[in-house]
């Protein structure tokens, strides 16, 4: 996500870094360039008006920090402000002190509202709730088949008005929260229908839903490939319904973003989560600071770390570290680490993460995730033996790995001649350069 | 033939965004200077007709004045169809023609998730059957939760047939019987869902690319349309989007979905003005009959009157 507007940030602040002070023409040109940047993103061009001016003010304002070189500074204003715009901090999110706390999806068709269902009632059950799932999208052929199957795979149960008795989603949901509260789950996650933001009707369906079940949150759905159209669906949910956070979904596309930033300065209600892949646990929440660092190209430590930590115990860690010192590092072990990584979410979201790696070294790189279920299939198809000492498969051990693990002999050759590059490195190393070791895995 | 009455009425929020705010400048700025095309071009970015459109279109504007003395701003609708019609004239012919003659006449219908690929196809069906054709749809969308029953509905509202599938099955295989079928079952078109899926995703560009390998196994020539839906609220991304799927399958045309919701319309000529695929129909309401064959000279018609 963001890697297109990260990219041209990169070139734009390589240009002022040479520059020896900020003078009103030459920040000018640079803001030029911020602009059109911002606009090729979608963002809305009166938020990118805004934003310029802002930062011409504050640019011209500032005393030169002798510390710093000028287009550094001028970089940091542009984060501040980015950060800013995107909202100071993170948004805790809140339950309601006497259960069930009940939130409402709502968006336009296609933007992803019962996927998001699904994904927050996984990650919320996952911190100690009871969630109930509400169909109450009976307009979409299928949409309540479809939450009621998300749910048979979440193990999470789904409130739908199965034998048609209400027909209605208002009444649907009424009963919902009557079901949550006898059968004591605390949370209440409504799916409703998709409907066109210029459609009164149905937005004025919504407020009296809204109006008769009293959500503690109204969560607007959003694509994050939404145009400049995206203030206009926004401020028109907000004004009609009234919304208390965003969902932006399909963020690990190569979508500029510019809608999180249109969104966000038109209705002034925070980004709570964004959906990163199509996989039910793909939900992050959403961290301004962080997400500025990251369109800015600064990466992400934070949330990688915490990503680390959520997967990888620290005695898994240790262990790990005392094999590496003492150089007994297995295709086993690198085999565990490949699931750890799995666990962590999907490699280019990790990657993402991490600091001056570049978008244009990543570009270069497709991470499929599918040579890593292939590396898997040939680890697991080798003997305990052949895992502690690679060295002693031959061709005829190579031909059964390869029939085992439905791949080539080459695709053998390649891993066995990638593990040792890695073992020579790990030898080497007390110091991993993740670059050249991600290279040297994933490419052919 | 392409309704314009109906496209009208699809575009107006457009139409009345677009041209209002245009004949406001020309109220308050009665000269074409310099000020006048800043702010003309801040309407059309708004339109999402994007960077290099807007800039195309600007510069023909220019030109034009520094040529002839073209007077004052009240000319500038004019002046903007002109330049609108002539991307899309330079970017591609596009005859509205379909042959379907060979039977059966496969399309493949591909996207992002959520554009709206299931309801072009029921319209599309529709259409078909409208000409008296004999339609079969197929679900190889084998992905989402309850995109087979989706199809299903759709089907059975405007009668069409329907080979399913199983959820987690190989949508490869969904293809195979779907042509053997067409096939013996004598059938005109068949239509093929295939599951959304981000254009950045390879594997899954893979398995599409997969589909149409079968496709052209099972019969020689198919698929004969692969038709790349894109929902009209995207703003730049539909550029990323055309150009993957191009760069995987060759993609014959576009379907530009929800054109009736939102205000801008504009990425009809950002797509025309940096990739060459035509667009062949768009969406521009729910109701079953609701899509219509696309043609740029009455679009722009449409968007600019």
């Amino acid at each position: 996500m963001f890697e297109q507007l990260t990219e041209r940030f990169e070139t734009l602040f390589k240009k002022l870094k040479g520059l020896g002070k900020l003078t009103e023409s030459n920040i000018q040109d640079a803001l030029k360039d911020v602009r059109r940047t911002l606009l090729e993103a979608d963002v809305n061009y009166k938020v990118v008006k805004n934003f310029t001016e802002n930062v011409k003010k504050k640019a011209l304002g500032e005393k030169v920090l002798s510390s710093i070189t000028p287009g550094q500074q001028f970089i940091k204003i542009v984060h501040d402000e980015l950060t800013s715009l995107l909202g100071a901090e993170s948004q805790e999110v809140k339950f309601s002190s006497s259960p069930p706390t009940i939130w409402m999806l709502v968006g336009l068709q296609g933007s992803g509202k019962t996927t998001a269902c699904g994904k927050l009632a996984k990650y919320f059950r996952k911190k100690g709730k009871r969630p109930l799932l509400v169909a109450a999208d009976i307009k979409r052929p299928a949409a309540v088949q479809q939450l009621i199957i998300l749910g048979r795979n979440l193990n999470i149960p789904v409130f739908s008005d199965s034998k048609k008795l209400w027909q209605n989603p208002e009444k649907i949901c009424e009963q919902a929260k009557k079901k949550a509260t006898d059968d004591d789950f605390d949370l209440l996650i409504i799916d409703t229908a998709g409907r066109l933001h210029i459609d009164k009707d149905l937005m004025d369906k919504l407020q009296s839903v809204k109006k008769k079940i009293k959500p503690h949150e109204v969560i607007l759905v959003a694509d994050a490939m939404t145009g400049q159209d995206a203030v206009n669906i926004a401020s028109s949910f907000e004004n009609e319904v009234g919304l208390d956070g965003i969902f932006l979904t399909k963020m690990d596309g190569d979508a500029r973003g510019g809608a999180a930033l249109s969104i966000k300065a038109v209705c002034g209600k925070p980004i709570k989560f964004i959906g990163v892949g199509e996989n039910l646990d793909a939900l992050e929440l959403f961290y301004p600071d962080r997400m500025a660092s990251r369109i800015l190209g600064m990466g992400d430590v934070v949330s990688l770390v915490e990503k680390a930590q959520e997967t990888i115990s620290l005695e898994e860690a240790q262990k790990l570290e005392k094999k590496l010192r003492e150089q007994r590092y297995t295709l086993k072990d690198f085999y565990d680490q490949l699931q750890q990584i799995k666990k962590m979410g999907s490699l280019d979201s990790i990657l993402g993460m991490i600091p001056n790696l570049g978008t244009k070294a990543l570009k270069g790189l497709s991470f499929d995730e599918k040579d890593l279920t292939k590396v898997e299939a040939m680890i697991n198809s080798m003997t305990k033996k052949e895992k502690e000492r690679p060295e002693i498969i031959d061709g005829s051990r190579r031909r059964r790995i390869a029939q085992g693990s439905g791949t080539s002999a080459q695709d053998v050759n390649k891993l066995l001649k990638q593990f040792s590059m890695m073992q020579k490195m790990v030898k080497k190393l007390n110091r991993p350069d993740l670059k050249s070791l991600g290279k040297g895995l994933f490419t052919s | 033939m392409f309704v314009l009455k109906k496209l009208k009425s699809g575009l107006s929020k457009t139409r009345g965004n677009l041209l209002k705010k245009v004949k406001e400048l020309v109220g308050l700025h009665p000269k074409l200077d310099q000020k006048f095309l800043e702010k003309l071009e801040e309407i059309l970015l708004s339109a999402d007709i994007g960077v290099e459109g807007t800039s195309k279109i600007i510069s023909g504007i220019k030109e034009k004045s520094k040529k002839e003395d073209i007077g004052g701003s009240e000319k500038i609708v004019e002046l903007l169809k002109d330049n609108m019609n002539s991307i899309f004239e330079d970017s591609y012919k596009y005859d509205a023609s379909e042959d379907l003659s060979t039977t059966p006449w496969v399309q493949m219908i591909v996207g992002v998730n959520g554009t709206g690929k299931t309801t072009t196809i029921g319209k599309l069906a529709k259409k078909y059957l409208d000409d008296k054709k004999k339609v079969l749809v197929a679900a190889c969308d084998t992905f989402r939760a309850a995109a087979g029953e989706q199809l299903e509905i759709w089907a059975k509202r405007v009668g069409a047939d329907m080979v399913r599938s199983q959820l987690g099955q190989d949508p490869a295989s969904v293809a195979f019987d779907a042509v053997k079928a067409a096939i013996s079952r004598k059938v005109d078109v068949l239509i093929a869902d295939t599951a959304g899926r981000l254009h950045t995703k390879s594997n899954l560009m893979e398995e599409l690319k997969k589909i149409k390998r079968v496709l052209e196994k099972c019969l020689s020539g198919a698929p004969h349309e692969i038709l790349l839906v894109i929902d009209a609220t995207t703003g730049q991304n539909a550029l990323s989007q055309a150009k993957f799927f191009n760069d995987a399958l060759g993609v014959s045309g576009i379907v530009l979905a929800k054109l009736d919701g939102t205000a801008k319309g504009g990425i009809v000529v950002a797509i025309a003005s940096e990739l060459k695929i035509p667009v062949k129909w768009v969406g521009v309401g729910e109701d079953v009959s609701d899509l219509e064959k696309f043609d740029s000279k009455s679009f722009v018609e449409a968007l600019l009157e």
